[in-house]
């Protein structure tokens, strides 16, 4: 055992699952993520990757079992801000331009030390875009928008509902880089895809779903 | 990392649901010219007799007022909850209740403010005499928040079922019946030269009361209608 294992894990699940209807959504489910580490969640589709995702966002309740937060059972005021959800739905304004929605988003969580609005977007491939509503930007760039916001707010847990979903290798390539150097900071994240990951900082630990 | 302080939290929330508005400013003048057509209805069908129309003037008016509230209130949360901005509300760090009070808020300034600033015209058109326009003004400016709470409320409740438009006009008139009697009272009394303070009280009493709980009540709707 090293010295990491020893550490309370960052989030543990004890035999969670979901009822819809009195019917469970999945088969329970054990699990454990430290920081540092990438979680893939797979599945066919329906088998309750976005619902597992949305539980342990706190949007969902949770069916049985139990979530414990750094050891202790977890308490949604307390981690309330420490647990970054993005899913198909992008959280997006409309109307507003990428730089007025993370306005909203780092006025509500607060600012990510040593990031700031202007040189992320340009990083993220809005350049150029920046004040453009994102009602006329493309699929990939309004994904791209809401990526930029899980890497400005201070988090520590990431959870990504299909990231690469709409994204062009590029972008794919960038969802990678944010989460090598997220869980490289001391962030974990959990992500949901049908594949195609290459992430380089190691193997990714995989949570398998059953419908 | 330290979190943003409450005030700084409020102001964004309202400062984004204001530049929200003022894109769709064409969306904020429909309420107004559809109070002021309604209102120029009834001397066409009542006919231009001063003492008929001053009598009726300021119930007139707040129903007018009430009517014209309630075609923007059900869009209140449903684009938040369309584009998944309401989950993202949700999950930060912020009281839900809070922020829902400032959306609330910004709805209140877009919908109702417009709707008192034009309501002197609306009541000159009936023949309100001008001693009593004051008086108006003060039941609207309490009594229209008290609805924009109560109707919060009450989108919160039925986001997510279809024709929401119509169930919500259905739970709220009843609802509305005490601040429209309090409303009509102060201005009936007024006209009448008698004291009007003491219906002014009551909604300003119910006004606080929905401040409070209102919010509340909101957020646990919205976060039940999220669980799903």
């Amino acid at each position: 055992m090293t010295a990491a294992r020893t550490v309370a894990p960052l989030l543990e699940a004890r035999a969670v699952s979901f009822h819809r209807q009195d019917e469970p959504v999945f088969v329970p489910l054990d699990f454990q993520l430290h920081t540092g580490e990438l979680a893939l969640v797979e599945g066919d589709n329906g088998s309750g990757k976005t619902t597992l995702l949305r539980m342990l966002a706190g949007l969902l309740h949770l069916g049985a079992g139990e979530l414990l937060w750094r050891g202790e059972a977890l308490q949604r005021d307390l981690c309330a801000g420490d647990i970054l959800f993005l899913g198909h739905q992008l959280g997006l304004k409309a109307d507003l331009s990428p730089r007025e929605n993370l306005r909203v988003a780092t006025g509500l969580h607060g600012t990510r030390d040593g990031t700031d609005i202007a040189s992320l977007l340009a990083e993220i491939g809005l350049r150029g875009y920046e004040d453009e509503p994102v009602r006329r930007l493309s699929a990939g760039q309004k994904k791209r928008a809401a990526l930029a916001r899980l890497a400005m707010l201070p988090a520590t847990l990431w959870l990504l509902d299909e990231p690469y979903a709409n994204l062009d290798r590029a972008g794919i390539a960038l969802v990678n880089d944010m989460l090598e150097r997220h869980t490289g900071a001391g962030g974990a994240a959990m992500v949901t895809s049908h594949g195609m990951v290459s992430f380089h900082g190691g193997e990714p630990r995989r949570i398998r779903m059953h419908g | 990392m330290s979190r943003p302080s409450l005030t700084t939290a409020c102001a964004a929330m309202l400062r984004r649901d204001l530049t929200l508005a003022w894109r769709r400013r064409g969306d904020i003048a429909m309420p107004v010219l559809y109070a002021l057509i309604v209102t120029m209805l009834f001397p066409f069908a009542l006919g231009p007799e001063d003492t008929l129309l001053q009598r009726i003037a300021g119930g007139v008016v707040l129903v007018t007022v009430l009517l014209a509230m309630l075609l923007a209130l059900d869009a209140m949360f449903a684009s938040d909850i369309e584009d998944g901005s309401l989950e993202q509300l949700v999950l930060a760090p912020q009281p839900l209740a809070l922020m829902l009070g400032m959306k609330i808020l910004a709805h209140w300034l877009t919908i109702a403010l417009p709707l008192i600033v034009i309501s002197p015209l609306m009541a000159a058109l009936l023949h309100l005499p001008a001693p009593v326009i004051p008086v108006l003004l003060l039941a609207l400016l309490l009594a229209t928040p008290l609805l924009s709470l109560l109707g919060a409320v009450l989108v919160a409740l039925t986001v997510g079922t279809r024709r929401s438009g119509m169930l919500l006009a259905l739970m709220l008139l009843p609802l509305c019946v005490p601040a429209v009697i309090f409303a009509a009272g102060a201005v009936a009394a007024a006209q009448q030269g008698l004291p009007w303070l003491a219906p002014i009280s009551w909604l300003g009493a119910a006004l606080v009361l929905a401040v409070v709980l209102a919010p509340l009540a909101c957020a646990a709707a919205l976060r039940i209608a999220l669980d799903s």
